[in-house]
C-alpha cells in the first residue's frame, strides 16, 4: 500500500510540472503581457516600463524566467501583488479558509443527499420518486449557477428576509458561529445544488450497474437480506466510480465556488481570483492557478488512494 | 412418480412482459428432484434451462420476468407462495446455487474468507471466529491448497477452477438439501472440469445433497448425472435415467442431439448427423410440437397438436406422438 | 508434396511492463519455440487448454501479431518479415475465422456489404460481377440470397458463423485458420458448421488449421493434431497417433479428462491436479512436470527435446527419448 502511494505521488510530479508550464505560458501569451497593467497608467513612462521589465526579470529568455518563477513557487516565494505589494502566498492562504468552508460544506451536503437520492432511485427504479429525482436533477443541471444564486437572494433574502444576502458575517459578529452559519446557508445551497444533481445521477447509474452484477445474484443466492446485500456488497463496488468522480469533479467545484463567491460576496479565493483578473494582477493569478492545480492533483491522488484501499486489484 | 422427491416442480412457467403481451420462455414444465440424486437438465441456448433454475430460487427480477406454477414443493413447503423473508432463510442454507462464471459471481472487493463466512454467520448463527474456523475447513475440503492464505486472498488472485471451488464452498457451507449448479464447468478447461465434477460427486456422497445440474453438454450429463430431463424451446421433451436415455432416446430431438456430438472414435463418420434448421424464437412457438419443423418423423398430428409429457416404460417420460425406440 | 505452411522455432513473447515507468519486468512466452508443418489439403488441429498459446500461434502465423523469433514459410515463401504492403496481398491467401462472429461483423453493415468488402479492398470485382460473387458466396455457405440485404443481428449464431466463413472464402484462400470456430455454437448447430467446413474443404481443396479446446471436434475433422502446453508443442502426429496411441503424459491426461457422451464408458480417470501455470513464470525443465503423474527428477531440470517416431509422431518427453 505504501509502495502504491509512493508510486502515485511520483506520478503526480510530471503532471504538476506540465500544469505549471501551461499556466506560465498562458499568462505570457495573454494580450498585453504581464506589464499591461502599467501601460494604462498615464504617469508611467515607457522608460519606467522598461526599468520595471528589467527589475522583474522580464527581459531575460523565457525559459530562465520560467525556472526562476518555478523555483520561487517551490520555495514558497510566490511573488508580490502589484497593488499593495503583499506576498501572494499570504493573500491566498488568507482567503483559503473561507473557500474551503464553503466548498467543504457544499460538497458534503451534495454527496450525502445526492448519493441517497441516487441509491433510492436505483433501488426503486422507475418509481414516482425516481422520476421526480430524475427530472429534478435535469432542472438543476439546465440552469446556470448564477441564476439560482440570484433567485435564492431574491426569494430568501429580499422577499422573505430570512437570510442575509451576502458576505460572511455582519459587522462586529466575527466570532458568532450562528451568524456565520446564517451567512453560509444560501451560498452552500446554491453551490451544492448542481453537484447534488450530478452526484444523484452518477450514484443512480453506479448502483444500477452494480446491482445487475453476477456477485449480487450470488449474494442473494446465499440468503443475504436486502440491507446486507446493499451495504456490504453493492455499496463498496458502487463507491469506486463515485470516488473517481470526486477527483474529476474538483475543478468544476472550484469554478462553481468562484461564481458563487462572486454572487454572494463571499470573501474567498473565488472573489480574489475575479478581482485579480479585473486588475490584471499577474502574480496573484499565477499563484492561484498553481494553487488550484495543486489542490486538484492532490485531490485526485487522495481519490486514487481511497480506491486502492477499497479495491485490492488496484493495489498491485 | 417417486414419492421421495426433495424438490417437486409442477407446471412451472416463466414469461417476460414485453410491449403488447408476454413472451413465454419456460412453458409449464414439471419434474422431481429426488433425495441424493443428480438430475441433469440439458438443453441448448434459449431452451429455458437457466431461467428455470433462477425461477426455482426466485432470483429472477420481476418485473420484467413473471413466473407461475401449480406448485414448487421443497421440503414440504411451496416455494412459490413463501414470503420473501422465509425464502431468504432457505437460500444458501437448504437450497443453494452455483453459477457459470466463477469470476464475476464472486465479489471482487471482498476477501474469499469473508465471502464464505457470510452464509455461515447468516444461517448457522456462528460468530465470526467460529465461522472463519469452519471456512478454513471448507476451503481445505474443496481442495484449495493453503486455506489460511486463500481466505485472505481476493477472487482475482485465484484461477478459474479455484474460484469455482470457492463458489462450491459457499454453496455447500450450510449443508443444503438441494444444490442447483448452472453450467458449473462451462467456463473451465477440460482437466479442471474433470476435477470439479469429481469434487461435486464426492461432496454429494458426503452430504447427501441432491443436485440439479444444468448444462448444454450431454457429455457432462453422461458423466455426472443419474437422471436427465431434456429441454427444448422452454419445454421438457424427455426424462429418464441417464443410461437408458442415452442408449435408447425416445424423443427425436434427444436422438438428434446425441448423434450430432462429434466423438473420439477410431473410424470417423464422413458427415455428422445434423439437426436441420434452428430453435424457434421464444414467442413464435407453433401450436403443435415445438420440434416438428426440424423433425424427420413429423406427422400432421405433430404440427396440429402439442404432445404432453407422458410416462412410458420404467421411470421414463416423453412428449412425442411418435417416440423413437418405443 | 511441399508443405503449404512451415513454421520453425516460432516464438511470440509479450513484455510484462511495470506499472509506473512501463519498464519491461518480465516476459510472457505465449508461443515458445514451435515447429509445425501443414500439407496442402490437410487439416491440422491445434489443441490445448487456456494459456497454452494456441490462439497466439494462429494469430502469429497470419502475422496479426508479430513473431519474436523463428520463421514462417507459406507457399514456399518466407513471410516472417514481409512488409505490410506485401502482407495485404498475402492475406487473400490465408484467412481466419473467429469464435464469435458477432464481434467481427460490423453491426451497421449489411451482410452484402460485409461480403463485398474483400473484393473491393483487393480490387478484384465491382458492379454486377461483385453482386454475383456475393450471391455465390452466400449459396456456398448455405445462406439464402436475400441475406445480403439484412444485418448481422438478424441472424442466429450459426448463421453468423456461416457469414464469417463466407467472408474468409471470398478471395479463394489456400489456408484458413479457424480459431474455435464452433465453440460458441449449440451442438446441433455445431454439427451443421463442421459439416459445412468439411464439405468446403473437399470442394475447394482448402487447408485448415483448426484451433480448438474441444477434442471431439478435432478428432472429427482433423488429419493431424498438435498438442500445446504453455507455448510449446508437446506432441504432434496423425489423428490416430494422438487419440489412440498418445505418448506424452499431458496428452493422455487431456484425453482422459474429456467427458464422453456415453454413460458407463468411464475410462480410468487420470484427473490432473492443479492448474496450468502462468506463461510468465513457466516451470523449469519440462513445463508440465509439476502436474505430471510420471515426472522424474530429470524433468525438473532439463527440457525434453522432441523425438520423432514412426509416421512422423513427435513427442517432447523424457519418457520417450530417441
Amino acid at each position: 500500500m505504501l509502495g502504491f502511494i509512493f508510486r502515485r505521488v511520483l506520478q503526480s510530479i510530471p503532471l504538476l510540472i506540465g500544469v505549471s508550464i501551461i499556466g506560465f505560458a498562458l499568462m505570457h501569451l495573454a494580450p498585453g503581457g504581464p506589464l499591461a497593467v502599467y501601460t494604462l497608467n498615464p504617469t508611467i513612462t515607457n522608460q519606467d516600463i522598461e526599468r520595471i521589465r528589467i527589475v522583474l526579470g522580464l527581459d531575460q529568455p523565457i525559459h530562465i524566467q520560467y525556472i526562476k518563477w518555478a523555483t520561487g513557487m517551490f520555495t514558497g516565494n510566490w511573488g508580490y501583488t502589484f497593488f499593495g505589494g503583499r506576498p501572494v502566498l499570504w493573500v491566498i492562504l488568507e482567503r483559503m479558509p473561507a473557500t474551503f468552508l464553503l466548498m467543504g460544506s457544499a460538497l458534503s451536503l451534495a454527496m450525502m443527499i445526492g448519493c441517497s437520492v441516487g441509491v433510492l432511485g436505483a433501488v426503486r427504479r422507475y418509481s414516482v420518486f425516481d422520476m421526480l429525482a430524475t427530472s429534478g436533477a435535469m432542472v438543476a443541471l439546465s440552469f446556470p449557477t448564477f441564476w439560482f444564486g440570484l433567485m435564492a437572494i431574491y426569494a430568501f433574502a429580499i422577499k422573505l428576509g430570512w437570510l442575509p444576502s451576502g458576505g460572511m458575517y455582519e459587522l462586529g459578529e466575527e466570532d458568532n458561529i450562528i451568524d456565520l452559519l446564517r451567512h453560509l446557508v444560501l451560498p452552500v445551497m446554491v453551490l451544492s445544488l448542481v453537484i447534488m444533481a450530478v452526484w444523484s445521477r452518477y450514484a443512480r447509474s453506479a448502483f444500477l450497474e452494480v446491482m445487475h452484477q453476477d456477485y449480487m445474484r450470488t449474494a442473494k443466492a446465499k440468503g443475504l437480506r436486502a440491507p446486507a446485500r446493499l451495504w456490504r456488497h453493492a455499496f463498496p463496488n458502487a463507491l469506486k466510480p463515485l470516488i473517481a468522480l470526486l477527483g474529476i469533479e474538483l475543478p468544476a467545484l472550484f469554478s462553481g465556488a468562484l461564481v458563487t463567491e462572486t454572487i454572494f460576496g463571499w470573501p474567498g479565493m473565488g472573489r480574489l481570483f475575479v478581482d485579480a483578473l479585473n486588475m490584471k494582477e499577474y502574480p496573484s493569478l499565477m499563484g492561484m492557478i498553481m494553487f488550484t492545480a495543486l489542490f486538484v492533483i492532490v485531490g485526485n491522488l487522495v481519490a486514487d488512494v481511497l480506491i486502492a484501499i477499497i479495491d485490492p486489484r488496484v493495489r498491485l | 412418480m417417486s414419492t421421495d422427491a426433495v424438490l417437486r416442480v409442477r407446471n412451472l412457467s416463466v414469461g417476460f412482459r414485453i410491449p403488447g403481451g408476454s413472451m413465454q420462455a419456460v412453458d409449464a414444465i414439471s419434474f422431481d428432484l429426488r433425495h441424493g440424486e443428480t438430475l441433469g437438465l440439458v438443453g441448448e441456448s434459449g431452451s429455458g434451462k437457466t431461467l428455470t433454475s433462477l425461477a426455482l430460487l426466485r432470483l429472477l427480477e420481476s418485473p420484467p420476468a413473471e413466473f407461475s406454477a401449480d406448485h414448487v414443493t421443497f421440503e414440504g413447503r411451496d416455494l412459490q407462495s413463501l414470503p420473501e423473508a422465509e425464502m431468504a432463510d432457505l437460500r444458501g442454507a437448504r437450497l443453494s446455487m452455483i453459477f457459470q462464471e466463477p469470476m464475476t459471481s464472486l465479489n471482487p472487493l471482498m476477501s474469499i474468507g469473508r465471502q464464505i463466512d457470510e452464509p455461515l454467520v447468516r444461517h448457522l448463527g456462528l460468530n465470526h471466529r467460529a465461522a472463519r474456523h469452519r471456512t478454513l475447513e471448507l476451503l481445505a475440503r474443496v481442495g484449495i491448497p493453503r486455506p489460511e492464505a486463500a481466505a485472505q486472498s481476493y477472487p482475482h488472485q485465484l484461477s478459474g477452477g479455484m474460484r469455482q471451488r470457492v463458489m462450491i464452498a459457499i454453496a455447500l457451507a450450510c449443508r443444503p438439501a438441494v444444490l442447483i449448479a448452472d453450467e458449473p464447468t462451462t467456463a473451465l478447461d477440460v482437466t479442471i472440469q474433470a476435477q470439479i465434477l469429481e469434487l461435486l460427486r464426492e461432496l454429494q456422497d458426503e452430504l447427501g445433497t441432491a443436485i440439479l445440474l444444468i448444462t448444454h453438454d450431454l457429455a457432462v450429463i453422461a458423466e455426472a448425472a443419474h437422471r436427465v430431463a431434456v429441454m427444448y424451446a422452454g419445454r421438457i421433451v424427455e426424462t429418464g435415467p441417464v443410461a437408458q436415455l442415452f442408449r435408447a432416446p425416445l424423443h427425436p430431438y434427444t436422438e438428434g442431439l446425441l448423434r450430432s456430438i462429434p466423438r473420439i472414435a477410431r473410424i470417423r463418420e464422413a458427415e455428422l448427423p445434423e439437426i436441420p434448421g434452428v430453435v424457434p424464437a421464444p414467442g413464435t412457438l407453433p401450436p403443435g410440437c415445438a420440434f416438428a419443423a426440424r423433425c424427420a418423423f413429423a406427422a400432421p398430428k405433430c404440427i396440429a397438436e402439442r404432445p404432453t409429457l407422458a410416462p412410458t416404460g420404467t421411470d421414463r417420460e416423453v412428449a412425442c406422438w411418435n417416440p423413437r425406440n418405443g | 508434396m511441399a508443405d503449404l505452411l512451415e513454421i520453425h522455432g516460432l516464438r511470440t513473447h509479450f513484455p510484462v511492463l511495470s506499472k509506473l515507468l512501463r519498464r519491461r519486468i518480465g516476459t510472457v512466452r505465449a508461443v515458445d519455440g514451435v515447429d509445425l508443418s501443414v500439407r496442402p489439403g490437410a487439416v491440422l488441429g491445434v489443441v490445448g487448454e487456456s494459456g497454452s498459446g494456441k490462439t497466439t500461434l494462429g494469430k502469429t502465423i497470419l502475422r496479426l501479431i508479430e513473431p519474436t523469433d523463428g520463421s514462417i514459410t507459406f507457399e514456399g515463401r518466407d513471410i516472417t518479415h514481409l512488409p505490410p504492403a506485401d502482407m495485404l496481398a498475402l492475406r487473400a491467401r490465408m484467412q481466419i475465422v473467429f469464435q464469435d462472429p458477432m464481434s467481427s461483423l460490423n453491426p451497421r453493415m449489411t451482410i452484402g456489404r460485409i461480403l463485398a468488402a474483400p473484393f473491393e479492398i483487393h480490387r478484384v470485382a465491382k458492379g454486377t460481377d461483385l453482386k454475383d460473387r456475393v450471391a455465390d458466396l452466400l449459396r456456398l455457405v448455405g445462406l439464402p440470397a436475400e441475406a445480403a440485404h439484412r444485418y448481422p443481428h438478424e441472424f442466429s449464431g450459426g448463421q453468423r458463423q456461416r457469414v464469417g466463413i463466407a467472408r474468409a472464402l471470398a478471395l479463394r484462400p489456400a489456408l484458413i485458420i479457424g480459431d474455435e470456430p464452433v465453440s460458441a455454437l449449440d451442438v446441433s448447430i455445431q454439427a451443421q458448421i463442421l459439416n459445412l467446413l468439411k464439405r468446403l474443404q473437399a470442394e475447394m481443396g482448402l487447408t485448415y488449421i483448426l484451433i480448438s479446446h474441444n477434442l471431439g471436434v478435432v478428432s472429427h475433422i482433423c488429419d493431424e493434431v498438435a498438442v500445446m502446453y504453455l507455448g510449446r508443442v508437446v506432441e504432434r502426429g496423425t489423428r490416430e497417433a494422438i487419440f489412440f496411441d498418445p505418448k506424452h503424459p499431458y496428452t493422455e491426461a487431456l484425453l482422459a479428462a474429456v467427458p464422453m457422451p456415453d454413460p458407463g464408458t468411464r475410462r480410468a480417470h487420470i484427473p490432473l491436479t492443479g492448474d496450468v501455470p502462468s506463461p510468465a513464470h513457466p516451470p523449469t525443465g519440462c513445463a508440465f512436470h509439476p502436474r505430471c503423474p510420471k515426472a522424474m527428477p530429470r524433468c525438473a531440470i532439463e527440457a525434453p527435446r522432441p523425438a520423432t517416431f514412426a509416421g512422423g509422431h513427435v513427442v517432447a518427453c523424457h519418457l520417450h527419448a530417441e
